[in-house]
């Protein structure tokens, strides 16, 4: 049953040029695949680590301005995009070390001050990074020779990379060192007396986590063609980090759903209605009312219910989450 | 000498009005363990209520401030029972609520009041200035010094010496405990969660002859708040007045002397900090 | 209050008469798009931006040119990421044949490459230089202005009127900011001036006071603040006692933004493209019609839509209403010239940009209101100023650091 829903909705995605109804919708698919890998990045540290970091888009943006930089200074994509990968697990390292700390709300804000302090520095170093101007690519990269120039050769490249990128967060976190991630977040003083390095395990999900956010960084200066400040604005990491929240943390569809009806409210309904912001505010206090677990969980236990009253014909017992 | 006697005096009356905004905050999260992300839309909603009142109604400025703090008391008492009071411990339901209340109040700031910001003169006996060793003062900043203190002992009383103290104090402590020992803790958190975001909207009304009110302002403020509270530790009053001023000394020195680093030059010593001693600079607890 | 415009009732309504009859092709409605911001801080300047076209399409029933116009409003947000969608939506989706907007200048950066493959003309408020000079773009007009193109004139202004000696400049720190202030030194300091300071406060900053304390002894105080920015430095300002007159950039002392200033704004004078109190029959029509509908004065983001819809329309009237050929129709729009604009007089030069008058007003108070009052007008002010345009290009962009503080 499982098997086949996700048949169907990989057939769907992949026949999306199709169906979608011109480029500028298969533009809005690529956009909610770029920012569905982002919040699985995060979700891996949200949903499977138990920490919640609100300066993410911090990462995501080194790697964007890392491959703008690169190709200014003249290196060709393949180089561009390996130089930015590697700026953020370097950036992610240097996070983590400084993070890791503390836990909580120590982990919230140091993660905060650590995105605003890259923010700033988007800013201000205008030297490398053009200041609020911004940065340009003049094209896309051309792998194996194919163009992705148009929307729908852009939409492939990405939902290549969506589909890699959600696969291995799937083995990441159904392994057994997913399952100590998960021991750390639970049960974490448990763990380290089992003799689990907590740290350890915490600061490699952190790089994990940070690599799959550079590559929706790059991701997101390639469709762009275009990085500037606002790529790392405390407002980008609040933004993810509720899609993550909004859809479900620790599952893997979660992240996935959350991303599309935060692009879809922003740039498709905000279309249809003019005060979108406050129906999208409205929309995430009536997710936390109603399904607080987010909306892939509260679905499927509603479903759950739905089909447990079907075939006893009575009201099920109270679910205890 | 003079830019630093400016910058001195500016640091003092920063840091009282930080010290009204962050307090609570502190109270709501040292309580409640919520991290209050509705903080700044309670400013920015109390200021926008008290000049309303201020300019369409000509109510005299400590009232409007006053009645705005209720009000904002009274949204804040709402969103506790109905809407916080079933997540217990769900921090990540928390933050999406919290950020989605915040993003709706403020739409509905601009729908109503519009995007031009409005700006009000300080109530009139204290408007100009006061001169201190040769160089005038702006009278209402070294008011905002005095109100700061007279809400800090207020507080400090409240909680040091009153029943509803000692139970705030006892819940924040050890909530099982208080429990256990007959405190009705989901009411004090009400009750907690009013006086915090009364608080905010009080200082968004006293802010605003400075800052102005305009759409923005609660992004502007949320920030300061965060900083404020993790540096001086969550839950102590004594850390929110004590890192309120060091904030408004980071604030006016960093600015003046080192203009590279002004974007940041509030969050690095956070980070410092917090890597260093994580419960803040007088918090009790490990967070 | 405003006029509350659902986009699709208004699409709605236009549609409703502009039903292409199959067999008069002139009749097809043309689309004009709006990138604008509606939600969060940029607010205030995309809703003066909306209502100032709408106010122009209203007095003219909806026709221009012969022909009905189909106007669609589209949110950006305030961010790169959302203008470019916002600006696909509106191209690739809706069609438009030409866009209005958007805002803010790194708004139109994210998108000028796109829009020029393209082929879709814009009209933008955004004041980036080099939209108009080191890497102009052919699908783009301005009918607005430079970031400097007014600093330019007022410090003549300041030099030659006030006799100032010495300033210290004060703006945001970001692009907008830099190009003000490089276009006001560069002036004020060939005609014997010196800029003391410069100061560059964070976007963020709440409170200005350490940067009004370093202001030290100078003959004034430039600044350019953007947004609500300038309400809440002059009200700092004035808390700090402090007595210098202070001189400002067309969005520090924008007419539409006059209701919120308190009695400290009075005496500054400011230079701005658009002044409320032009005394011309389309400048009369525009603030009598916006005032009706809106409630409130305009200022320079409603009049320079307004303005940017008289293009349109001129531009349709040279090609004679069909926009099929998008060159032929960017290269009309170029060549507008017209006399009588809620501005003055326009033309463009060379690479798109407004050649017009600057206005220096200063901020006074009339029955009981503060309003700005024309004292001088700069004519035919180009981007370049007096300067030859080659050398001028072939200087770089004015920035943070250039031009360079003379110690």
């Amino acid at each position: 049953m499982k098997r086949a829903a996700q048949g169907l909705a990989l057939l769907a995605l992949a026949t999306v040029p199709l169906w979608a109804g011109g480029s500028f919708y298969v533009n809005i698919m690529s956009q909610v695949l770029i920012s569905a890998i982002f919040a699985a990045a995060l979700d891996v540290l949200v949903g499977y680590a138990g920490l919640i970091s609100l300066g993410h888009a911090g990462l995501f943006g080194v790697a964007a301005y890392g491959a703008a930089i690169a190709l200014g200074a003249g290196i060709g994509h393949f180089g561009a995009i390996a130089i930015a990968l590697v700026a953020a697990l370097v950036v992610t390292a240097i996070f983590a070390v400084l993070a890791l700390r503390t836990t909580g709300i120590g982990f919230i804000m140091i993660t905060l001050a650590l995105g605003q302090i890259l923010w700033g520095l988007a800013y201000r170093w205008i030297d490398l990074t053009n200041g609020d101007n911004g940065l340009s690519a003049a094209s896309r990269p051309a792998p194996f020779g194919l163009s992705l120039a148009s929307a729908d050769s852009f939409y492939f490249a990405t939902l290549i990379l969506f589909c890699i990128a959600i696969a291995a967060i799937a083995i990441f976190t159904r392994s057994p060192f997913g399952a100590s991630l998960r021991g750390t977040r639970d049960q974490p003083r448990r763990m380290t007396a089992l003799g689990y390095d907590v740290w350890a395990i915490r600061f490699f999900a952190c790089l994990f986590s940070g690599f799959w956010s550079g590559v929706a960084g790059i991701l997101f200066f390639y469709y762009n063609q275009f990085v500037s400040p606002h790529a790392l604005a405390l407002s980008a990491s609040a933004e993810v980090l509720l899609m993550v929240i909004a859809g479900g943390s620790g599952t893997l569809l979660g992240p996935i759903v959350g991303a599309a009806l935060v692009v879809a409210m922003k740039n498709v309904a905000s279309a249809y209605i003019e005060r979108w912001n406050f129906t999208l505010g409205a929309i995430f206090v009536l997710i936390v009312l109603f399904m607080p677990e987010g909306l892939v969980p509260g679905t499927a236990r509603l479903l759950r219910r739905g089909s447990i009253a079907l075939r006893r014909g009575a009201a099920p017992a109270e679910n205890p989450r | 000498m003079n830019l630093w006697l400016i910058l001195s005096v500016n640091s003092i009356t920063l840091g009282g009005l930080l010290f009204l905004l962050s307090a609570g905050f502190s109270l709501i999260f040292g309580l409640m363990r919520i991290p209050n992300l509705t903080h700044g839309s309670f400013f920015m909603l109390g200021a926008y209520f008290g000049v309303s009142l201020v300019l369409w109604f000509h109510l005299d400025f400590w009232l409007a401030a006053l009645i705005a703090a209720f009000l904002v008391a009274a949204l804040g008492g709402v969103i506790e029972r109905f809407v916080l009071r079933r997540l217990a411990g769900a921090e990540q339901a928390q933050v999406l609520v919290t950020l989605g209340l915040s993003f709706m109040i403020a739409d509905l700031c601009l729908m109503e009041w519009s995007g031009d910001p409005i700006s009000i003169d300080a109530p009139s006996a204290l408007r100009g200035a006061t001169p201190f060793f040769g160089i005038a003062f702006s009278t209402y900043r070294l008011a905002i010094i005095f109100i700061a203190l007279v809400i800090a002992a207020g507080l400090w009383a409240l909680l040091d010496r009153t029943r509803l103290g000692a139970m705030i104090r006892a819940g924040v402590d050890d909530p099982q405990m208080a429990r256990v020992c007959g405190i009705r803790v989901a009411h004090l958190f009400t009750v907690v969660f009013c006086l915090g975001a009364g608080l905010a909207g009080f200082a968004g009304m006293i802010g605003a002859p400075i800052l102005s009110v305009y759409p923005g302002l609660d992004a502007d403020m949320l920030p300061l708040a965060l900083v404020v509270v993790i540096l001086g530790g969550t839950g102590s009053l004594l850390g929110s007045l004590l890192g309120s001023f060091v904030i408004g000394f980071l604030y006016n020195f960093g600015q003046a002397l080192l203009p590279e680093l002004a974007y940041f030059v509030l969050f690095l010593p956070m980070v410092l900090i917090l890597v260093m001693r994580p419960q803040g600079l007088f918090g009790r607890r490990t967070l | 209050m405003a006029v509350k415009l659902g986009r699709r009732a208004f699409i709605a309504g236009a549609a409703a008469t502009a039903l292409p009859l199959p067999a008069i092709a002139q009749s097809a409605p043309i689309r004009i798009g709006l990138l604008t911001v509606k939600t969060g801080p940029l607010a205030e300047g995309g809703i003066q931006m909306e209502e100032g076209i709408l106010t122009f399409l209203k007095e003219k029933n909806n026709v221009l040119a012969g022909r009905k116009v189909d106007f669609i409003s589209a949110d950006t947000g305030g961010s790169p990421a959302g203008a470019k969608t916002k600006a696909q939506e509106l191209i690739e989706r809706d069609k438009v044949d030409v866009i209005l907007g958007p805002l803010a200048a790194f708004e139109l950066l994210a998108i000028s490459e796109y829009i020029e493959q393209q082929k879709t003309p814009l009209l933008s408020l955004a004041a980036a230089e080099d939209m108009t000079q080191r890497k102009p773009n052919p699908y783009f007009i301005r009918a607005s202005a430079t970031s400097a193109q007014a600093m330019h004139p007022l410090a003549d202004y300041a030099r030659k009127e006030l006799k100032f000696n010495t300033v210290v400049t004060i703006v945001e720190d970001f692009a907008f900011g830099y190009e003000q202030m490089g276009g006001f030194q560069r002036v004020f300091e060939d005609e014997g001036g010196r800029v003391v300071k410069k100061l560059w406060p964070p976007l963020t900053a709440a409170d200005y006071t350490p940067f009004i304390a370093q202001f030290g002894d100078v003959d004034g105080i430039v600044q350019g603040f953007a947004g609500s920015n300038p309400v809440k430095f002059m009200k700092q300002y004035a808390d700090m006692g402090m007595k210098k007159p202070v001189i400002g950039g067309e969005t520090a002392g924008d007419d539409a933004l006059l209701k919120s200033f308190g009695d400290e704004a009075i005496g500054m004078i400011n230079a701005c493209p658009y002044t409320m109190d032009l005394a011309n029959d389309s400048n009369r029509r525009f603030v009598a019609n916006f005032t009706k509908d809106y409630g409130n004065i305009p200022g320079f983001y409603a009049a320079g839509l307004y303005i940017n819809g008289m293009v349109v329309e001129a531009g349709l009237q040279k090609v004679g209403g069909t926009t099929g050929d998008k060159e032929a129709f960017v290269k009309a729009l170029r060549s507008v010239s017209l006399t009588d604009t809620p501005r003055g007089p326009l033309h463009f030069d060379d690479h798109g940009n407004v050649v017009g008058n600057i206005y220096i007003r200063r901020i006074e108070k009339k029955d009981g209101k503060l309003v700005n009052r024309t004292i001088k007008t700069y004519e035919k002010v180009s981007q370049f100023w007096t300067y030859d345009e080659k050398w001028f290009l072939a200087q770089p962009v004015y920035s943070r650091d250039y031009p360079p503080l003379k110690s």
